[in-house]
């Protein structure tokens, strides 16, 4: 296996057609697994055919091993179709929701700030606010950045879903 | 109709001849079905044996080999078989029963999560969680086990599944539209191929056991007559290409032969087919074939440029690319490189100290197992030293009359995979070259060889060590044999006997052959031969692993 370093390290998007049958997820994810590579996210979506899934993987790794896992990934009989994603003009969404520290003094900057990135507030408590964001992977890296100094408590981001641009 | 009868009409849709398995509580149904069913079973006594039983007579037909086993242990007894077969491209359909659909996840008992366990050793798996999905899944499993690049396929069937009830329909055709394996090459890229093969001045085919699954043998002959290249083969490509023809190189790699190596090692082009740069063929990467180009033929497109760049990638079965290619190719101008190849065979021949006298030389008894038998036998083996000396010094003219673990190298495979191919091809003989540590890993199998009454011949190179290891030790671990000797070792004439097959023991050189002419003549039970031969022989050539050809030892190093 090709060590991994930050010279040869670069973000992959793959996209997945598979049968929406039990078991393809644990197929799919085994085969990065089984090479050491950690998934940044993996999104599994219903799609316009029912039988139809697609998951939505983001890894990080090196080009040769990639080009093998999605000639293993076109191997495995339940996947209908791999594409990757990473060289090409897509729109991605992922969704974001963060628990906030929102002092009274603190609170209408906060909504402000949701504001301004089309956030709605999912729950608010006497010490926090929660704000769920959609949008492109660069904009919620930009409203979690502008929130840090308020003092995250909790986050979650579901992971990115992405389609071609006709 | 119940489940279980589904199973055995289907297998009878799918014309299978011989099945091999173990029963156990949650397959109990379907033993049932299978008591009256008309294929032969063979009842192994050991489910590992089962599925090395199947992948031999899978091996030696070019059929697909079918196992069942029970849940818990038969299912975890079967996955060095399963394993055994995904490495070597083997297609074999195996069923697991499972614990009922209720308690699965529950830890009831004998319950394994098979298709977990089994999911990166197998081509694909099913359990089985709906009756009517089940004559569908066999359909799949046996379809999916042998196109494309073959493999094994597992069925886990709960019991009630096995017991449920529905009506029998088996399906005419299968509809997998995330499978669709390429068969015919793209016609330009064979364009491609063959101008390089025309312009190359020391082309050399590498040919792997691709050839022989796809039953391309006859293509790659024509071919190689067209053309005129020099072939070398794999381990698992033995057979593939006859080693008698001037233009055999024999096998390449690790203990291949000299003039092989060198000869892809100076090559301006490599054409690979159906073979895929396993480690044991290249050595270190970085310095195989310097300054070669490469054409890669193989129908898995995973194989293409895993290991080594490939020039002209074409993804495609063997046969009929290869059948494509002498349509079109013309013969490259080479008078110089068969000269120079005539020259490396000639001065670098595989040998071996004979000492007349002394210990039998087990390269000798390989050598004599050749001669006795005519190069007509098939050769099963262990995995270690005998599986070289099997592959060195008996010449293969013929396809699947070499079987052998290649790529997962299970020790304990040869003689249970021998069972197999002496019921696949009772018109041969089978002979397992065994040593004395492998044979002793599926010796249990000795009754079910009897009680079918094949004359499968073992002989054992039996040196006391586990002699590959040890070799390794000796050459690169300061002679320090580290729990290799195993010369505490049972009888094992006295052990064929007990199990009712023939058994002799051979110390000298004068009693080599009388031996195997006895064993040979023995057609209604196996015979063991115990041959005591040197203790500390080594393989040679060996290029040490993970280096260059050039760090190749041609022969004993002694001080």
């Amino acid at each position: 296996m090709a060590l991994l370093n930050d010279d040869n390290l670069k973000q992959y998007v793959i996209s997945v057609k598979v049968e929406n049958r039990f078991g393809v997820l644990a197929r799919v994810a085994s085969l990065f697994s089984a090479r050491g590579y950690n998934i940044d996210s993996l999104t599994v979506s219903a799609t316009e055919q029912e039988d139809v899934s697609i998951m939505t993987i983001v890894v990080r790794g090196d080009d040769r091993v990639i080009e093998q896992v999605k000639k293993q990934l076109n191997k495995l009989i339940d996947v209908i179709k791999v594409s990757d994603h990473t060289d090409l003009p897509t729109v991605e969404r992922e969704l974001v929701m963060v628990k906030v520290n929102a002092p009274p003094n603190k609170r209408s900057e906060i909504y402000q700030l949701g504001e301004i990135f089309r956030a709605d507030i999912a729950d608010i408590s006497p010490r926090t606010v929660t704000l769920g964001v959609k949008g492109d992977p660069e904009h919620i890296d930009n409203f979690i950045e502008l929130l840090k100094p308020y003092g995250i408590k909790e986050l979650m981001r579901t992971g990115r879903v992405s389609l071609v641009k006709e | 109709m119940k489940g279980a009868d589904i199973i055995v009409e289907s297998l009878k849709k799918e014309k299978v001849e011989c099945m091999f398995g173990y029963p156990g509580g949650v397959v109990i149904p379907i033993f049932h079905a299978l008591h009256n069913a008309p294929f032969k079973f063979v009842l192994t006594r050991h489910e590992q044996g089962a599925v090395h039983a199947a992948d031999g007579y899978a091996r030696a037909s070019g059929k697909t080999g079918v196992v069942i086993a029970t849940s818990g242990p038969g299912a975890t007894n079967c996955v060095t078989g399963i394993a055994t077969a995904h490495m070597d491209s083997v297609p074999l359909v195996v069923f697991t029963g499972q614990v009922k659909r209720e308690q699965i996840g529950n830890d009831a008992f004998q319950e394994v999560d098979i298709t977990g366990i089994t999911r990166p050793i197998t081509k694909h798996n099913y359990l089985v969680q709906d009756i009517k999905d089940l004559a569908r899944i066999i359909k799949e499993a046996f379809y999916i086990a042998s196109t494309g690049r073959p493999g094994p396929v597992l069925i886990d069937v709960p019991v009630d599944i096995s017991n449920g009830e529905h009506k029998f329909l088996y399906p005419e055709t299968v509809n997998l539209r995330g499978y669709k394996p390429v068969y015919e090459g793209h016609p330009g890229q064979i364009k491609k191929a063959c101008q390089l093969v025309a312009a190359s001045k020391r082309p050399v085919i590498y040919a792997g056991g691709g050839v022989v699954i796809s039953n391309a043998t006859k293509e790659l002959r024509e071919f190689v007559k067209k053309t005129g290249i020099p072939v070398t083969t794999t381990l698992l490509g033995l057979g593939a290409f006859p080693e008698t023809d001037p233009l055999a190189l024999e096998m390449l790699g690790m203990h291949g032969t000299y003039y092989a190596n060198h000869a892809v090692n100076e090559s301006d082009l490599l054409i690979a087919v159906g073979a895929r740069f396993d480690d044991r063929v290249t050595g270190k990467i970085a310095e195989f074939i310097p300054n070669a180009k490469v054409i890669h033929i193989d129908i898995d497109p995973a194989s293409v440029s895993k290991n080594v760049p490939v020039d002209v990638p074409i993804v495609g079965d063997c046969k009929r690319v290869l059948a494509d290619m002498t349509e079109i190719v013309t013969a490259p101008e080479i008078g110089e490189w068969h000269a120079e190849i005539g020259k490396l065979k000639r001065e670098n021949p595989l040998t071996y100290d004979r000492n007349n006298g002394g210990r039998i030389k087990p390269q000798y008894v390989v050598e004599e197992i050749y001669r006795q038998t005519n190069g007509d036998a098939v050769i099963c083996t262990e995995v270690g030293q005998n599986q070289m000396w099997a592959a060195q010094f008996y010449k293969y003219t013929q396809p699947r009359t070499f079987i052998s673990s290649g790529g997962l190298g299970t020790m304990g495979y040869g003689f249970p995979a021998a069972i197999g191919a002496q019921l696949a091809r009772p018109d041969k003989r089978v002979i397992d070259i065994a040593g004395d540590g492998s044979i002793q890993m599926n010796i249990q199998e000795l009754i079910v060889a009897v009680q079918h009454r094949l004359p499968v011949i073992i002989a054992i190179l039996n040196n006391g060590f586990l002699g590959m290891v040890r070799q390794w030790q000796q050459i690169f671990w300061e002679k320090r044999y580290s729990h290799t000797c195993i010369d505490f070792a049972p009888d094992f004439v006295k052990l064929a006997e007990a199990y009712g097959a023939a058994g002799f023991r051979v110390e000298t050189y004068e009693e080599v052959i009388p031996a195997l002419q006895q064993a040979l003549a023995i057609n209604d039970r196996p015979i063991v031969i115990d041959f005591r031969v040197s203790r500390e022989e080594n393989v040679y050539p060996m290029v040490p692993a993970g280096q260059s050809f050039k760090e190749i030892i041609m022969r004993e190093l002694l001080a």
